[in-house]
């Protein structure tokens, strides 16, 4: 179960390991495309941390990362080929970014430090919660940015007709600035905690900037 | 011709560049831009990175893959070429020039799993460019990829001293840092008119 939950919130490859930002930033112009993004990838994930775990005794190790990209991206195409058939709207409209996949760090990231030490039932579960966790990373940069830029969240008008859209918020400019001012936030909230569990108790409170000092290995 | 290679240049590194409003490179973008000397290395390490697998990419879509008809298999052919490519080109320069080899060397394992090089390679494709006008395309994506880090390493370099609230130190400063050169960089729409 630890194994599952970890993505979603500790570990969360967006908001905490900083890992698979190209599409974070690129898809995000509406909350609908971060769901297709996300659940594309945690597709993919689920697939091959469970492949390649069931593979790890018979994977050399000198050549384990050419295996795991030949494995990854098979499992990119198979899903490409599957939201073009089916999907063919958001197919479309993520386009080249569904490709991209097979260079999510995530992706190979997990394979590495997990799959290939775990086995086949956790490596799901990690697959499936880490996947899950940049599903709901996404579809909050999504709704936020979609809110922001065209006042609707998954195409429902919320704010009404008397609002004026910032459209710099679909613009790329927006997807930067969007995802700073959430990560701003998340640890505003972090260090108000903090400050309150610690309650004047000195050296308590270590730097907040720690938990991104690991951020981006890549 | 010429002019039509210039418009293609000009257009990857200023009005659609790879990083600023492709959203391609993002990883090295925010990891490698602490300071402008490593940010430069990393830059012509991925240029190099992308002119090469661009050209030999699309040598294998012409004579290999549209005449056999193995589109299919175009992602896993794409970045098994990148791999062996970014390989291949760390052990020529370890042979040829020691000195460019230390100072590129610890980027290029990184390169592979950059995705401005596969998804440079997979738009080549996609629009049906001749060879020349590929390696222009890719050498265009590999400066304007130089120019953004090197930007944003400069105005990080800065934002060393300067005096950030609690909440927006490290990340998330440097996101909208790159924000607003993002923005700056609108500024470059419809100088090429495509």
């Amino acid at each position: 179960m630890n194994n599952f939950l970890n993505g979603l919130w500790k570990e969360n490859p967006i908001f905490v390991i900083m890992i698979g930002m190209c599409p974070t930033l690129a898809v995000t112009t509406a909350a609908i495309n971060g769901i297709a993004m996300g659940l594309a990838t945690t597709a993919v994930l689920v697939c091959s941390n469970l492949l390649i775990s069931s593979l790890r005794n018979y994977i050399p190790k000198a050549v384990r990362i050419p295996a795991y990209i030949v494995v990854i991206a098979a499992l990119v195409t198979v899903v490409d080929m599957v939201m073009a058939a089916y999907f063919p709207e958001i197919h479309r409209v993520l386009g080249l970014f569904i490709a991209l996949i097979i260079v999510n760090c995530i992706i190979m990231g997990r394979a590495e430090a997990f799959a290939a030490k775990n086995p086949p039932l956790p490596s799901l579960l990690d697959g499936l919660g880490m996947g899950l966790g940049f599903t709901w990373a996404l579809t909050l940069i999504g709704s936020v940015r979609e809110l922001l830029g065209a006042g609707s969240i998954f195409g429902i008008q919320v704010l009404g007709s008397a609002y004026q859209p910032v459209i710099l918020a679909l613009l790329p400019p927006g997807a930067f600035i969007t995802m700073g001012l959430i990560l701003a936030t998340f640890k505003a909230v972090e260090i108000n905690q903090k400050k309150r569990v610690a309650g004047g108790v000195t050296g308590v409170a270590r730097p907040v900037s720690d938990t991104s000092q690991h951020s981006i290995s890549q | 011709m010429l002019q039509g290679l210039f418009l293609i240049l000009v257009s990857t590194v200023l009005v659609n560049n790879f990083v600023l409003s492709r959203f391609l490179g993002i990883c090295p973008f925010l990891g490698v831009s602490q300071k402008i000397e490593t940010a430069l290395s990393m830059g012509w390490a991925t240029t190099l990175v992308m002119t090469v697998s661009a050209v030999v990419t699309w040598g294998l879509e012409q004579y290999v893959l549209i005449p056999f008809n193995l589109g299919f298999l175009q992602y896993v052919v794409y970045i098994l070429v990148i791999a062996s490519m970014v390989q291949t080109i760390e052990t020529i320069l370890a042979k040829t020039s020691p000195a460019l080899h230390r100072t590129l060397g610890i980027f290029l394992p990184l390169i592979t799993t950059n995705c401005a090089v596969l998804g440079l390679a997979i738009l080549v494709a996609q629009k049906g460019y001749n060879v020349v006008e590929a390696a222009t395309f890719a050498t265009g994506g590999g400066l304007g990829f130089t120019l953004a880090l090197v930007l944003l390493a400069g105005m990080r370099e800065r934002l060393e001293w300067a005096d950030i609230p609690e909440a927006f130190k490290g990340k998330p400063i440097v996101l909208i840092t790159a924000g607003l050169l993002s923005m700056a960089f609108l500024g470059f729409t419809g100088l090429v008119a495509q």
